[in-house]
């Protein structure tokens, strides 16, 4: 067992272990000390200042919790009214930074609701951020309350669309340095370069522009990193909402790493897959195909019915005549060939329960070992 | 694999051979980069110029198929200087003298006569595979797909044993396996010889315990064919019905013109999938299946984890389950299969497979658990061989060199090898749907190396036409240096511009998984 100290944050006593930062003993406690820049597995760069806390040992003076280490003398308050203020200020600097325009009104104001059915209905234009109501700026606007009054220009920002996957506005960058950190320390892919970080370049590839300079291999870590709507799937941006999907856990049916997914589904349709973040083997971070390849599943190419040959083509045909015809020709082998003269090739694209089956169906059935699967190919 | 994924990341070496990482297992290179970038070191043993070679201390490039040569090559440095991990090899394994033996031949100067691994590149990967304290070897089927495969796989666990990497967090023999579930289908008994976690179709007691379990008498105790038997065995006449799910040979395969033979040769074919495959299209009965979006069950990753499927849509028309399918035929064969959902047939996995008798839906809802798991308070195995190998004592087997089925020649005078590419997946059926995926990768090419371009006449992009004894396709030219001069590398994904035609469907005489990564071929440019 490793050595368990305690310290005590609001009131209350708390485990941590040596090493931990304050970030993270709160985290491990179910305690939440919000952050826009700290990305879980990378190392804490302090960036966002979001993540302020107060230590009563040292009233009014404010420590970063990504980077501080817990200490068992410590006593936190992690939403006293000076860390509040500042992380207002914070919060609003961000908003004024760049077009946010999700917080345009306070939510105490009276024409909020008729805002909010405004920017719903025009939907699809520009005017409302694609990860509107996915974003981790926006969810820190309402629960502290804060209003940005600065817009940019149409145009004070360049956008970036020329590959076929990730669609990324400087307008909405917020400088946390998130999607660096994804591609260089958790893909370790190099393709992003925060050397050009200033007022006016932001984050900018290692080749400026485009995004798709040869480093970048479209894994996606960068848009699942970021928490505002700097960088968005293209292929879901304006045409999928947060709150018109739902999302299911499953297991990617690429190769055999087994990434969690996240697959999201409107209207009976895959539109978006992410990361599961909790756990391994990926701990959110997928690849090209995982991310971006999901079209074949409502494919209109589908299989739809059974066919069975007739001529040079097909015809379709009904489940039972089409299994009639399969177990008929089958059993009439298995009798006149013998059952050595059959066999049956599962697959290692389908669920354990399946296969299972396969070899079932081939020695129970068939009774023929003759079952095999593609894992030679 | 023997180990997790994450103690790929915690190696102090990497020793990746026959695994294009990046681009196959692109999360699971993730971890080896982020172990590099924090001090491990990375030998890459590989032909071609792969992206992950960009990570490494050591890249040596062999020749196609010596890989006994270079893994001999580098044991017999590690006893010569006594680099190897005696208390290990001594409390943990026997053979060690055959293993002396069948090395001593392997010299540097040899290895590099066979392999072209300049022989003092192999003293220095040897060396530093050999201090390590912890070593990792990946590997994928580069190494398997050799008529020599069993022997490639054997050699690199007499290397992982002999200097102490196997069952220590951080090392082992890692296979990477290239689809979803192909760990899952083994371990179910997706497999000739074996019934649901390896146990022999000819052992009497295992025999009556499924026949228990399923309620019948006179299962067969004679080990099947592998789908590289059947098809030939179709071809000769010995061979009538076939049932693929979820398989297209028709592009995978080696040596397709035979393949097709073979199949058309069939008194009977039901393919079973989600889309008209190549493969579909030669059958009798076409049945449409679910995907994986579409359906609750399970698959285990290359790392044996167990992790749940589940349903997110419902699937097109009328598309069932591959399960569901199968037992509506064997109801109507006279043997009575029903379920009512994938958690029931779980269960039963568990009770007639001892290394999955442990999991259940409800210990894998949040996570995944790592067979073994021989009981519901087990907490499963990610990392095999801890205290003893499974058999006992390691053992280490002697192995000599043998040369690939089919070598260049005057009228084939150039090696050709296969693999895939990022943006594309198997046989294409699936990516080949996604525009952004077809935009990045859009078709076949071979990658051909400046000096046999400029010899040749061939320029970037511009067509050539490649042959082997068994077929030929025309393709645009890769120009540069990913394969060194006599090289010649195809990606397999493109049923239109199959590589497939070209390959050799030698077979390892124990594996029997053909030699997909060695065979000659010819170039000229296109007319």
């Amino acid at each position: 067992m490793t050595r368990q100290d305690t310290l005590r944050i609001n009131g209350r006593e708390y485990a941590f272990q040596p090493g931990d930062t304050l970030l993270d003993a709160a985290k491990k406690n179910g305690l939440d000390i919000p952050s826009l820049c700290h990305l879980a597995r990378a190392t804490p760069t302090g960036v966002c200042g979001v993540c302020v806390v107060e230590l009563a040992e040292r009233p009014g003076e404010l420590v970063r919790a990504c980077m501080t280490p817990a200490e068992s003398w410590m006593t936190v308050r992690t939403e006293s009214p000076c860390v509040v203020a500042e992380r207002k200020a914070v919060i609003k600097r961000f908003l004024d930074s760049g077009f946010h325009n999700c917080a345009v009104r306070g939510a105490d104001s009276q024409d909020w609701t008729s805002f909010q059915m405004a920017v719903q209905a025009s939907d699809g234009a520009d005017d409302l951020c694609p990860a509107w109501g996915d974003c981790q700026l926006q969810e820190l606007a309402y629960r502290y309350q804060v209003c940005g009054d600065h817009f940019p220009r149409e145009g004070e920002y360049p956008r970036q669309s020329v590959n076929p996957f990730i669609f990324r506005d400087y307008a909405r960058c917020i400088q946390c340095g998130r999607c660096v950190q994804a591609c260089n320390e958790i893909q370790v892919n190099m393709a992003i370069d925060a050397s050009m970080r200033d007022e006016n370049s932001k984050v900018t590839p290692l080749t400026d522009f485009p995004l798709a300079n040869e480093d970048c291999v479209f894994c996606g870590e960068c848009i699942q990193a970021c928490p505002v709507g700097a960088l968005v799937e293209k292929g879901s941006r304006y045409t999928v909402r947060p709150w018109e999907t739902t999302r299911v856990r499953t297991t990617c049916s690429y190769c055999g790493v087994g990434c969690q997914l996240w697959l999201h589904v409107k209207d009976n349709k895959v539109v978006k897959v992410t990361g599961v973040e909790e756990v391994g083997p990926n701990y959110g971070s997928l690849c090209v195909k995982g991310r971006f390849g999901f079209h074949f599943v409502s494919h209109p190419d589908r299989l739809t019915t059974p066919l069975i040959k007739e001529g040079d083509g097909f015809r379709e045909a009904s489940w039972d005549e089409a299994l009639d015809l399969v177990a008929k020709r089958l059993g009439e082998l298995k009798e006149t060939k013998g059952p050595d003269k059959l066999g049956v090739l599962t697959s290692a694209r389908v669920t354990n329960e399946e296969n299972y089956i396969a070899q079932k169906f081939s020695r129970a059935v068939l009774k023929t070992n003759n079952v095999d699967h593609c894992a030679r190919l | 694999m023997t180990n997790p994924i994450k103690d790929v990341e915690k190696a102090d070496v990497l020793l990746i051979t026959g695994s294009n990482t990046t681009e196959n297992h692109p999360v699971l290179s993730t971890y080896a980069k982020r172990g590099i970038a924090k001090g491990a070191k990375l030998i890459v043993v590989d032909p071609r110029k792969i992206p992950i070679t960009k990570h490494a201390t050591l890249w040596l490039r062999q020749t196609l198929g010596t890989d006994v040569a270079w893994i001999n090559g580098m044991m017999r440095v590690i006893i010569e200087e006594g680099l190897y991990d005696e208390s290990y090899v001594t409390s943990r394994t026997v053979g060690l003298e055959d293993l002396k033996k069948a090395v001593e031949p392997f010299t540097p100067e040899k290895v590099e006569e066979i392999s072209g691994i300049p022989a003092d590149q192999l003293v220095e990967a040897a060396r530093l595979y050999a201090s390590a304290k912890a070593a990792s070897i990946l590997y994928a089927m580069g190494i398997t797909q050799h008529t020599c495969g069993t022997d490639n796989v054997k050699s690199l666990a007499n290397l992982a044993m002999l200097c102490g990497n196997v069952g220590v967090e951080g090392g082992g023999v890692n296979p990477l396996r290239g689809q979803n579930n192909v760990q899952g289908a083994c371990d179910m008994g997706g497999l000739p010889n074996v019934y649901s976690g390896y146990q022999a179709v000819n052992n009497a007691d295992a025999k009556k315990r499924m026949e228990a379990a399923w309620g019948v008498t006179g299962l067969s105790d004679k080990p099947g064919l592998t789908v590289t038997q059947m098809l030939p065995a179709a071809h000769e006449g010995e061979f009538s019905a076939l049932y693929i799910i979820g398989e297209n040979p028709m592009v995978s395969d080696p040596d397709l013109r035979h393949a097709e033979k073979c199949l058309k040769a069939l008194d009977f074919l039901v393919v079973q999938d989600i889309f008209l495959t190549e493969t579909a299209k030669l059958a009798d009965v076409v049945l449409p299946s679910l995907c994986f979006a579409e359906k609750d069950g399970t698959f285990s990753n290359t790392e044996r984890k167990v992790q749940r499927v589940r349903k997110a849509v419902d699937g097109p028309g009328e598309a069932r389950t591959d399960w569901d399918i199968l037992c509506g035929v064997a109801s109507r064969m006279g043997y009575p299969m029903a379920y009512e959902n994938a958690r029931q047939i779980f269960a039963e996995i568990g009770s007639v497979t001892p290394t999955y008798c442990g999991i259940n839906y409800e210990r894998i809802d949040s996570d995944g658990l790592f067979w073994p798991c021989t009981g519901t308070d087990h907490p499963g195995t990610p990392c095999l061989h801890m205290d003893k190998f499974s058999c006992g004592l390691g053992v280490f087997s002697a192995i000599g060199f043998k040369p690939p089925a089919e070598m260049p020649d005057d009228d084939y005078p150039l090696y050709l090898t296969t693999g895939r590419v990022l943006y594309q997946y198997h046989t294409g059926t699936m990516t080949m749907k996604s525009e952004g995926l077809n935009a990045q990768s859009p078709e076949c090419f071979v990658e051909i190396s400046q000096e046999d371009a400029d010899r040749l006449g061939v320029a970037q992009g511009d067509l050539v036409s490649v042959a082997s004894r068994r077929g030929k396709i025309t393709v645009p030219a890769v120009v540069g240096d990913m394969t060194e001069p006599g090289t010649v590398f195809i990606p397999f994904h493109w049923a239109k511009q199959a590589v497939n035609l070209l390959t050799n469907s030698a077979l390892d005489p124990i594996a029997r998984i053909p030699e997909l990564k060695v065979c000659a071929v010819r170039l000229e440019k296109a007319a």
